[in-house]
C-alpha cells in the first residue's frame, strides 16, 4: 500500500518535470524562429514534408466524411422537408467541428508520429548530439523548421479538408439524391457566418496544430535513445494528441459557442 | 608513476584536475587528473564502461562535472556562456563511436554541413574543400551515397571528414579504430598521425584497441574505475611495474582489472529467487 503511494508520488512528480521540459523546450523553440527567417529553406523542406505529404490522406478523408454527412444530413433533413438546408447543415458541421478535429486527428496520426519517430532516432543515433558538438544548436536546426511547418500547415490542410468536405457533400445531396444545386450554395452563403464559424474553426485549427506539433517534436526529442524508447514515444504522441484535441475542442467550443 | 614531473608541461590544452562525475549514483570518476599537451597525439585507455566516452562528453561541454574543473584552452568548460561554448566547439573536432552522420543528407552535405553552418564561403568554394577532405580519408568518390548504404568503416571515415571540416585545433576520437578492416585500420593509423602533424592538430584517442594506439600515440593514460591508474609514453607502459597496466596492456583476462560490471555475489545471486 505504502509502495503504491510512493510510486503514485513518484509518478506524479515525473509527470510535472516533464511538463516543466516540455514548456522550457517550447521557450527555446520559439527563440529558434528569427534564425529561420534567414535560412527559409529548412522551413521550406519541412513544409514539404510535414504539410504537403499529408494533404492525400486530409483530401481523401475530407471527401469521405462530407459525403457521409450529406447522406446522413438528407435522411434526417428530408422528413422534415427541410432537405433544401443540407449545405447549411454540412458547411457548419465541418467549418466548426470536424474540418479542425479530425483534421488534428489525422494530422497526429500522419504527421506527428513520424515526426516524434524522426527526432528520437536522431537522437537514439546520437545525430543530435553530434550537431551539439559541431556547434549547431540542434533546437534551432532539426525542431524549430519542424515545428513552425506543423503549426502553418494544419490549418491549411483543414481549411482543405472543410473545402473538399462540402463539396463531398455536395456530390452526395445534390448530384446523387437531388437536392436543389441553387439551395444547397445559397443557403450555406446566407447562414454561415465569417466570424461565428468560419474564424473559431480557423482559431481551433491553429491551437490544435500548435498542440499537435508541440506534443510530437517534443516526445521525440525526450524519447529515451533506444528503438523500444523511440517506438513508445511515438504511440505516446498518437495518443497524447488524441486527448488533448479532443479535450481542448470541448473547451473551446464551450468558449467559443456557448452562450 | 615516475614519469609525472616530465608531465607537467607548461600550457596543455586540456587540463583536467580533481575530476568527479557519477551517473545513476555510480561514480565513473573520481579524482581524475589529466593534462593533454598541444600537438601531440594523446590516448586514453581502459576497459569497456569506464567512461571514456563520458570524458570527451565532459572535455565538450556536453556533460558538467560534479567537482574538479576542465579547462580546454584555458577557458574551464563548465563555466562559459552558451555562446562561448558554441565558439569553443567549432574549434573541436569530434569522431563519435556511431560516427553520428545525418542520415538524411548525402555523404557530400554531411561533410558541407559545418561549413555551410558556419560559414557564408560560396559554394564551389565549399565543394573544393569538402572534396578534399573526402580525398584525405579516401572516400571521394563516395561523394553521393547516403549514409545508410555505407559500411561502420566507411561512415567512421566519413564523420572523421566531416570532423576536420573546420580545420579544428583539436580532434576527439571515440574507438576510432573498431570496425575497420586491416588495410583501412592501417591507412586510418597513419591517418591519424599525418592530420596531427601535418595540421598541428591536438589529438585525443579514446580506444581500448592496444596496438593500435599505442603505435600512434606519444602519450598514454590507462583510465580505470574512475582513477587514472597509469600513464607515460607507450614504450615506458610498455615496461610498467603496475599490474593494472600490464594486464590492460597485454590484454590478460585475469588479474586487478575486473572484467564484471560491480554486481553481489554470484553464487547468492543465483539461489536469491525474490529479488
Ligand atoms: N546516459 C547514461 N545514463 C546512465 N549511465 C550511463 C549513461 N551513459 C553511460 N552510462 C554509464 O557510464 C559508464 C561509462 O560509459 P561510457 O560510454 O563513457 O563508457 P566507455 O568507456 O566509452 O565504454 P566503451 O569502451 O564500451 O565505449 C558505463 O558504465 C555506463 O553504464
Ligand atoms: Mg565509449
Amino acid at each position: 500500500m505504502l509502495e503504491f503511494i510512493r510510486q503514485l508520488g513518484r509518478g506524479g512528480i515525473s509527470q510535472f518535470a516533464k511538463l516543466g521540459r516540455a514548456n522550457l523546450f517550447m521557450l527555446k523553440v520559439l527563440a529558434g524562429f528569427p534564425g529561420l527567417l534567414r535560412r527559409p529553406g529548412l522551413l521550406v523542406a519541412q513544409l514539404w514534408s510535414v504539410g504537403v505529404l499529408s494533404l492525400m490522406i486530409i483530401v481523401v478523408s475530407g471527401l469521405f466524411v462530407g459525403m457521409v454527412l450529406g447522406l446522413q444530413g438528407y435522411n434526417t433533413l428530408v422528413d422534415f422537408g427541410a432537405e433544401e438546408s443540407l449545405g447549411v447543415a454540412v458547411a457548419l458541421s465541418i467549418v466548426r467541428e470536424l474540418g479542425p478535429v479530425v483534421t488534428a486527428l489525422l494530422f497526429a496520426g500522419r504527421a506527428g508520429s513520424a515526426l516524434a519517430a524522426e527526432i528520437g532516432l536522431m537522437k537514439a543515433t546520437e545525430q543530435l548530439s553530434g550537431m551539439e558538438m559541431m556547434a549547431v544548436d540542434p533546437i534551432h536546426r532539426v525542431i524549430a523548421p519542424r515545428f513552425l511547418a506543423g503549426f502553418i500547415s494544419m490549418p491549411l490542410l483543414a481549411a482543405i479538408f472543410s473545402a473538399v468536405g462540402i463539396y463531398g457533400g455536395y456530390f452526395v445531396g445534390v448530384a446523387l439524391l437531388g437536392v436543389d444545386d441553387g439551395a444547397y450554395w445559397s443557403q450555406m452563403q446566407a447562414k454561415v457566418d465569417l466570424f461565428d464559424d468560419i474564424l473559431n474553426g480557423v482559431i481551433k485549427s491553429l491551437v490544435f496544430g500548435w498542440v499537435v506539433t508541440w506534443i510530437a517534436v517534443f516526445e521525440g526529442y525526450d524519447a529515451i535513445p533506444t528503438s523500444e524508447g523511440v517506438s513508445r514515444a511515438t504511440t505516446r504522441t498518437v495518443v497524447y494528441a488524441a486527448f488533448a484535441v479532443l479535450g481542448l475542442d470541448f473547451v473551446l467550443t464551450a468558449l467559443m459557442f456557448g452562450d | 608513476m615516475s614519469d609525472i614531473p616530465e608531465r607537467l608541461d607548461t600550457d596543455p590544452l586540456v587540463s583536467i584536475r580533481g575530476l568527479r562525475f557519477s551517473r545513476g549514483g555510480r561514480p565513473i570518476f573520481d579524482g581524475v587528473d589529466l593534462d593533454i599537451p598541444r600537438g601531440k597525439v594523446t590516448a586514453i585507455m581502459g576497459p569497456s564502461g569506464t567512461g571514456k566516452t563520458t570524458l570527451l562528453r565532459l572535455i565538450g561541454g556536453q556533460l558538467e562535472p560534479e567537482a574538479g574543473s576542465v579547462h580546454v584552452d584555458g577557458q574551464e568548460v563548465a563555466r562559459l556562456s552558451r555562446g562561448a561554448l558554441y565558439a569553443l566547439r567549432k574549434r573541436m573536432g569530434m569522431l563519435f563511436q556511431s560516427g553520428a552522420l545525418l542520415t538524411d543528407l548525402t555523404v557530400f552535405d554531411n561533410v558541407a554541413f559545418p561549413l555551410r553552418e558556419h560559414t557564408d564561403l560560396p559554394e564551389p568554394m565549399i565543394r573544393d574543400l569538402v572534396l578534399m577532405k573526402l580525398q584525405a580519408v579516401g572516400l571521394r568518390g563516395a561523394r553521393e551515397l547516403m549514409p545508410s548504404e555505407l559500411s561502420g568503416g566507411m561512415a567512421r571515415r566519413i564523420a572523421l571528414a566531416r570532423a576536420i571540416a573546420l580545420d579544428p585545433m583539436m580532434i576527439m576520437y571515440d574507438e576510432p579504430f573498431t570496425g575497420q578492416d586491416p588495410i583501412s585500420m592501417g591507412a586510418l593509423v597513419e591517418l591519424i598521425r599525418l592530420l596531427n602533424d601535418a595540421l598541428g592538430l591536438t589529438s585525443i584517442i579514446v580506444s581500448h584497441d592496444v596496438k593500435e594506439t599505442a603505435a600512434i600515440s606519444d602519450y598514454i593514460y590507462v583510465i580505470s574505475q574512475g582513477k587514472v591508474v597509469g600513464q607515460g609514453t607507450p614504450e615506458a607502459l610498455g615496461q610498467t611495474d603496475s599490474a593494472w597496466v600490464r594486464q590492460f596492456m597485454q590484454g590478460l583476462p585475469d588479474g586487478p582489472v575486473p572484467f564484471h560490471y560491480p554486481a553481489p555475489d554470484y553464487a547468492e545471486d543465483l539461489l536469491n529467487h525474490d529479488a
